[in-house]
């Protein structure tokens, strides 16, 4: 039953916040602003995970490959697939919603307490267009780009690893991650990371809209737009998967 | 001119408005004055619509506000300033960016005209050289004449001040209710004050409606308050020792 509400007022921001935008100069400024607030600001830590998930993925694959039959390019390969199948789009995106979602919910949300919000909506402005719109298209925008860096740096990471640590030879490696490529898992991947920005940027951004009260229930609305968008980004790799991979 | 025609507003069965029943003058400060709790800013906020009200009528200029259709109330509400009981202004812009907020939204100036616009107004209440500061780096007082000067940027019909002098100094208060007298016949839009400072009561009350646990118990002026019949209003009035001595010294 709650669950039934909470879906029906975030359809309805939704509706708000997709409607016509009042003054696309504004919006469209709003938007480069929100990219780098939400993107750019994000390379570093999405750069340092990468590399270093790439790096444990891999010695851990060859640490577990004790069969001599087993080709020692299955490491490379299985370091490829796993950052592009799984970690660049989900990881990242979980990492993102600790990160990028905390940041949504309480600002939108200490803007409702302070009732700036109510500020915007008497001026005539909508409010959930204005402060909302923006951030779901900058992050639909941007993440895909942070996916593909951390494919790159994460596959870069893993080389790194094994040579450095003498546990695979550069040839291995590379011919691993040039073998089997199948060039759909990257518009999987892409397909899911767009869905998954959809979610770190509209759940967060609900829980902050209808924060009531003050500094501590914006921190609650902080916590649940986090919880809820990385269950919310866990269900949706199921479907999608389902839907994208099944055979 | 803002009618009211038996407005009620009630949360969770607790009736806060009463049934008001007032007409606020165009060219002329209209204060709601109550004590603390009385329903003031729920009464305020139901004006401008913030609140639903659950019975009753409010008209701008004969324009039926509660029963307008929400792209409609947009369009209205354009053409409000309103200054909140905590000023509410934007953390994350500057003080000039916060007043040019809605010339930037509603108007197709050029910057230079636009920031003519915002040094003329911040200059109307009394603020130089503060355009690139945000609001955590000015004072009390300071932020709730920026929300004044943001209020009147875009030459509003009608405005609406929560409280703008509480929190300052007797003098600074007196300062800014006379900016607001003084934007308001200059320009002769419809003000609502809510106050509860008797300072401003006196000063700046061309017509007071006040307010007694959510019932409207007195409409009048400055110059009737003091002999208003009213036992509630009197006390409210004659709450302080400095006013009871001024009172006695009268008679
Ligand atoms: N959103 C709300 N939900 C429930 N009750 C509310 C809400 N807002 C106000 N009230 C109640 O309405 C009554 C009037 O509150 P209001 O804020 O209008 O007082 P006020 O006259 O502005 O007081 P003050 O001078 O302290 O600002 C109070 O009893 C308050 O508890
Ligand atoms: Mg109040």
């Amino acid at each position: 039953m709650k669950l039934l509400t909470h879906f029906g007022r975030y359809y309805m921001l939704m509706a708000k916040t997709f409607a016509k935008p009042q003054k696309n100069s504004i919006y469209f400024k709003q938007t480069i602003k929100e990219i780098d607030k939400l993107g750019i600001n994000s390379i570093g830590i999405v750069f340092i995970i990468s590399v270093f998930m790439g790096a444990v993925i891999t010695l851990q694959t060859r640490y577990n490959l004790e069969n001599p039959l087993i080709p020692l390019y299955l490491v490379g390969l299985t370091a490829r697939d796993t950052m592009i199948l799984e970690f660049s789009s989900t990881i990242v995106g979980l990492i993102l919603a600790g990160k990028v979602g905390s940041n949504i919910a309480s600002e939108i949300g200490t803007m409702r307490v302070t009732e700036q919000i109510d500020a915007l909506e008497i001026m005539g402005i909508n409010s959930a267009s204005y402060l909302i719109f923006p951030k779901i298209i900058a992050a639909i925008f941007i993440n895909p780009f942070l996916n593909i860096l951390s494919m790159f740096v994460g596959i870069a990471g893993g080389w790194v690893a094994a040579v450095s640590s003498g546990a695979l030879s550069t040839a291995d490696y590379l011919y691993g991650i040039h073998y089997a490529f199948i060039p759909y898992y990257i518009v999987y991947s892409m397909v899911k990371t767009v869905v998954f920005a959809f979610i770190i940027t509209s759940v967060p951004a609900y829980h902050g809209f209808y924060v009531k009260g003050g500094a501590l229930e914006v921190g609650k609305a902080s916590t649940k737009g986090v919880v809820y968008s990385s269950i919310l980004i866990l269900l949706f790799n199921v479907i999608i998967t389902q839907l994208m991979l099944a055979k | 001119m803002i009618e009211l025609r038996n407005v009620r507003k009630a949360f969770s069965g607790r009736e806060v408005l009463k049934g008001i029943n007032v007409t606020f003058e165009k060219g002329k400060t209209n204060l709601i004055i109550g004590q603390s709790g009385s329903g003031k800013t729920v009464l305020l906020k139901s004006i401008i619509g913030l609140h639903e009200i659950d019975d009753g009528q409010i008209l701008f200029d004969n324009r039926d506000f509660t029963h307008m259709r929400n792209r409609d109330r947009k369009k209205i509400r354009q053409e409000f300033g309103m200054v909140f009981q905590g000023g509410a202004l934007f953390d994350s812009a500057t003080v000039e960016e916060n007043v040019m907020f809605s010339l930037n939204m509603f108007t197709d100036k050029t910057y230079e005209e636009k920031l003519d616009r915002v040094n003329f107004v911040l200059k109307r209440v009394n603020l130089v050289n503060v355009n690139h500061l945000y609001p955590s780096e000015i004072s009390g007082g300071m932020q709730k004449r920026v929300a004044i000067a943001r209020a009147i940027a875009l030459n509003p019909r009608y405005l609406f001040c929560d409280e703008p002098n509480s929190g300052l100094d007797p003098k600074t208060g007196i300062v800014i209710d006379n900016l607001i007298r003084e934007i308001t016949e200059e320009y002769n839009i419809t003000t609502i004050v809510n106050t509860h400072d008797m300072n401003s009561v006196t000063e700046i009350g061309d017509k007071i409606l006040y307010l007694y646990l959510g019932e409207q118990n007195w409409v009048g002026n400055k110059d009737e308050i003091f002999s208003s019949g009213s036992e509630q209003l009197d006390n409210f009035v004659f709450a302080t020792t400095l006013m009871r001595r001024i009172k006695s010294n009268f008679k």
